[in-house]
């Protein structure tokens, strides 16, 4: 259990490492960093001298060495568009993200399950088939159609809730959280449907194909053979074995939630690191676009890593046949 | 069932007696093609989806104007609405942006690059991850690990995000200021990027499977070279999934490029994709002028809807298992 | 004569598939009295277990009982709504089926599957049912009951997760046992245990036992009477003696003659040429005369209906009812 735990931190920080290199070759070869920051008109000796100050004419190994341990500390140099540190940026933006991204995916997950459940039981209704019929939909729609599609609805023909922005934020220390006051409420509901509805879809569909593969499984019909009520066989017995691959997959996407609010925040002006993200990528802007993939990985990995030894200690069988294996 | 089978059967024979059209009445006798005809929804997908490359491809005879060449577009047509609302005018069938472009001409003209970006970086993919998938499978160790590595960290994350990122770093490096051709390159090679990892897999799998069989030694033996013989081999049983994978794909990489242009990193505005009609029409939502959005995005939804539709049936019948 | 614990009156049983309804069940009857235990053997698809299935309610669709009753205890229980028969399942009726590793659910302590069993079908209170899952547990020879109480399921070894299965079977003290190939998926010397158990179980609850093996070798051993099954029908039924000594029915020679005996080393083992039709391809008149060295022309269209001879029942048109009376 230790090795196996230990094996897969050290994956992680292998994984960390590659994305460290990749975004010191963006931030150090796409674009001369000293350009951004001078005018036309600075001379070259002035130049020379603002690269000398960045460290940019040490060799390529001490720059990325350098970068690292700045980035461990999460220092990643200063932003071409806002003359403002990367980190700060990012810390200003990262609670509305993560409020988002939270809010999305505890819809997605409860609403996913719900749907999935009851297609799984009530296979041949017609609630059942319009559940299907509304996931192949999500999937098929883009993400930014679906915003769109909510505006137009309730912003603009309906007036009742706010087409753009976060609502009223509450500081609480350095966080800032929109979840105290109604206009925050108000403003949160659109896109958090907008971002959850592809997870939704997505939970939705494992839950009814891991259900089904449950209800047909040998403990199932052992426990009807018990006589149990259906309700304790459905609820009790078939669901536990359902949510645990569903609750690891629905964590693993919680990565790809955060990366996919790109989207939503731009549909939605919401002010979180994805707006940023792409204004930085629109401006060029490769110290910020370096920080968000570097950021967005280690949410990636430490979300994987969790899940993994999580999953290990779900599941009895798993966590026997890991110490057995390792 | 098998009562079914049989009037359809002779009715293609019927049909099938043109010269030379063996490959034609075997695809027509096959349980894939028995399988689509049972599935109307399929048919309709199916149509759907020919109907879109139809109009894309004869665009500039079915369009009243084209709509990248600012000449045409008179201002004095802008924000006309569709024809059957009370101010309509022909011959705006489905009304006029802004700048007095016809939204049904430039959707026909955007989905023709939507449809060009998506084919394109589809093909660019699945050459890349092929490619990739034959050199890791054959040469194995070192390269092999590599190559599964970068395929393994790439999968955990987003395609989108990855090409936003090559994207961002390819502007950057060429410059902020690329012709639309070099745009639509770039997002091409972005999307190729971001989608090659399936195919890579897939083909090595199958590499790593044929690379073991007798046949390979004994055709090393007789002095055949061994990489040529398992193209042969290998190329040929991978296609169904390959194919599998490309229409999926090609649903994936329309979203994508729609997506890149939507947050405004993908076409520009003189030479506008769906996405890029949606990102405009977008701006005049709180005007009230909801036809300048609506339009590419009922496009755009039908466009994937019905790809999604036709991989999702491809994979059943090609890999029944699955289901 | 008291009343039988199940009786089986021409039991059918279909399942209708895309291409046509199949008839796995083709009118069976058979009784198990008080403490009695009733093998049930044939080959793999001869309906053994569906015919287990059929008494417990478990038929799903697309498979349903189309014709016959199942008595339990003079009682009706083939046409009970779904909510009845589920409280005679497990209360009245307990089941033990094939793999044990796969019959309890892993992701619960045995502990609380014995526990919510007892809880669904007596009043008793959490504590009470805990203590009866020891007892249980003990019952059944699972070695310091009160600590593997807790285990969860993949902490057992085959043989012992068998043992948690048939205490759950028999958690409710029901009347009729169905033990479905209980023993299959054992290692060899774990299934003279099982076998002995259920035996021992049957006997000091007066439990009746219906065993459905492919193992003569088991039946020989364990069962009171014996049915033998072919193709969704019984081809032979009576004591166990009688028809392992001397079968009637041309496939139960066959059958018996196929078992091995450590006294009869000189004999050939005999085998059965062909093997048992599909059920979409059952041959009109017996099934067995495709098979069958001693077919005659009637064997070809006319179906042999079950009868007695002395304290056997076979349905071969070899034995005559007329031949009977005569004798």
């Amino acid at each position: 259990m230790l090795a196996f735990t230990l094996r897969r931190i050290l994956q992680a920080i292998g994984v960390m490492l590659a994305v460290g290199v990749i975004a010191f070759a963006m931030f150090r070869f796409a674009g001369d960093p000293v350009n951004q920051m001078v005018s036309i008109d600075t001379s070259a000796a002035q130049r020379a001298e603002i690269r000398h100050s960045l460290g940019l004419d040490d060799p390529v190994l001490v720059q990325f060495a350098h970068y690292f341990i700045n980035a461990l500390q999460f220092k990643f140099g200063v932003s071409y568009q806002f003359r403002l540190p990367v980190s700060s940026l990012l810390a200003e933006r990262m609670p509305a993200t993560l409020e988002l991204a939270i809010c999305a995916t505890l819809l997605a997950m409860v609403a996913g399950i719900l749907m999935g459940v009851y297609s799984a039981l009530r296979r041949d209704t017609i609630l059942a088939k319009l559940f299907q019929a509304v996931s192949l939909i999500g999937i098929s729609l883009p993400t930014f159609l679906i915003g769109i599609l909510l505006i137009y609805l309730f912003a603009v023909t309906l007036g009742w809730l706010p087409s753009f922005g976060r609502g009223e934020v509450v500081k609480l220390g350095w966080w800032s959280t929109g979840l105290l006051t109604v206009s925050g409420w108000k403003a949160i509901i659109m896109p958090a449907i907008t971002l959850g509805l592809f997870q939704m879809t997505l939970i939705m569909r494992l839950v009814r194909a891991e259900m089904l593969e449950v209800l047909r499984t040998d403990y199932i019909r052992f426990a009807r053979a018990r006589g149990l009520t259906t309700r304790a066989i459905h609820f009790g017995h078939a669901l536990k074995n359902t949510l645990v691959p569903v609750i690891t997959v629905a964590g693993l996407q919680f990565g790809s939630v955060i990366a996919f609010s790109i989207i939503t925040e731009t549909v939605f002006q919401w002010p979180g690191m994805g707006l940023l993200f792409v204004q930085a990528v629109q401006n060029v802007d490769i110290p910020i676009m370096a920080a968000y993939l570097l950021m967005v990985s280690l949410i990636f990995v430490t979300i994987n890593l969790v899940v993994d030894i999580l999953y290990t200690v779900v599941d009895p069988r798993l966590r026997a046949t890991v110490s057995r294996a390792t | 069932m098998s009562d079914a089978v049989v009037p359809h059967r002779s009715e293609d024979n019927a049909q099938a007696p043109r010269g030379g059209a063996g490959w034609l009445r075997s695809a027509l006798d096959s349980d894939i093609f028995y399988s689509f005809r049972r599935s109307k929804l399929t048919m309709v997908a199916a149509a759907v989806t020919v109907l879109f490359f139809l109009l894309a491809i004869f665009a500039s005879w079915l369009a009243v104007q084209n709509p990248f060449d600012p000449a045409q577009l008179q201002l004095i047509n802008s924000r006309i609405p569709p024809l059957w609302a009370a101010d309509g005018q022909s011959p705006f069938l489905l009304g006029t942006d802004e700048q007095g472009r016809d939204v049904f001409s430039a959707i026909l003209y955007g989905m023709r690059i939507s449809l060009a970006a998506g084919v394109s970086g589809v093909v660019f993919a699945g050459a890349l991850g092929i490619v990739l998938g034959l050199i890791a499978g054959y040469f194995g160790g070192v390269i092999d690990t590599i190559i599964m590595r970068i395929a393994d960290v790439q999968l955990t994350f987003p395609a989108i995000l990855i090409a936003l990122l090559v994207n961002g770093v390819a502007k950057s490096v060429l410059g902020n200021r690329l012709d639309e051709t070099a745009t639509l390159g770039v997002l091409v090679i972005a999307i190729g990027l971001s989608f090659w990892v399936q195919y890579a897999r897939t083909v090595r799998g199958s590499v790593m499977v044929e690379k073991n069989k007798d046949y390979v030694a004994a055709a090393q033996l007789i002095g055949l070279p061994a990489p040529k013989i398992m193209l042969r081999h290998v190329l040929p049983n991978t296609m169904g999934p390959i194919l599998v994978i490309a229409t999926i794909n090609l649903a994936l990489a329309i979203i994508t490029e729609a997506t890149l242009s939507f947050l405004g990193s993908g076409m520009p505005d003189t030479m506008p994709s769906l996405g890029t009609l949606i990102r405009i029409g977008n701006n005049y939502l709180f005007a009230g002028e909801w036809w300048i959005v609506a339009f590419p995005g009922i496009a755009l939804a039908g466009l994937i809807l019905s790809i999604n539709l036709l991989g999702d049936w491809l994979r059943d019948a090609l890999n029944p298992k699955l289901r | 004569m008291t009343q039988p614990v199940l009786s089986v009156r021409n039991l059918e049983v279909e399942f209708a598939t895309r291409r046509a309804t199949l008839r796995a069940i083709n009118g069976v009857s058979f009784d198990i009295a008080k403490g009695e235990v009733l093998g049930v053997v044939g080959e793999s698809g001869a309906g053994k277990s569906v015919t287990g299935l059929a008494v417990i309610g478990l038929i799903d669709p697309p498979g349903r009982i189309s014709g016959g009753q199942i008595e339990l205890s003079g009682t009706r229980i083939d046409q009970l709504p779904p909510e009845e028969i589920r409280r005679v399942r497990g209360k009245r009726i307990g089941m033990i089926f094939q793999d044990p590793l796969t019959s309890l659910n892993p992701l619960y302590r045995i502990g609380d599957q014995i526990i919510e069993t007892i809880r669904t079908h007596t009043s008793l209170s959490e504590s009470a049912a805990r203590q009866r899952a020891i007892d249980l547990l003990a019952e059944v020879g699972i070695p310091a009951p009160e600590k593997r109480i807790d285990g969860y399921p993949h902490e057992f070894s085959g043989g012992m997760r068998q043992r948690v299965v048939i205490a759950l079977a028999i958690c409710a003290e029901p009347e009729l046992i169905i033990a479905d190939e209980p023993t299959t998926a054992l290692d060899v010397s774990v299934q003279a245990q099982i076998i002995a158990l259920i035996k021992r179980l049957g006997r000091d609850h007066g439990t009746a036992v219906m065993l459905v093996t492919h193992d003569m070798g088991v039946i020989a051993e364990t069962c009171d009477r014996v049915a033998v099954m072919y193709s969704g029908r019984i081809a032979e039924i009576g004591p166990v003696q009688d028809v392992v000594r001397n079968p009637l029915h041309p496939y139960a020679k066959g059958l018996m003659g196929a078992i091995p005996t450590l006294a009869g080393e000189d004999k050939r083992l005999v085998q059965i040429p062909g093997s048992m039709p599909r059920l979409s391809a059952i041959p009109p008149g017996c099934p067995f005369n495709p098979r069958c060295a001693l077919a005659f022309d009637r064997c070809r269209v006319e179906r042999p209906e079950p009868v007695r001879h002395g304290a056997q029942s076979v349905a071969c048109h070899l034995f005559e009812p007329a031949k009977e009376t005569a004798a």
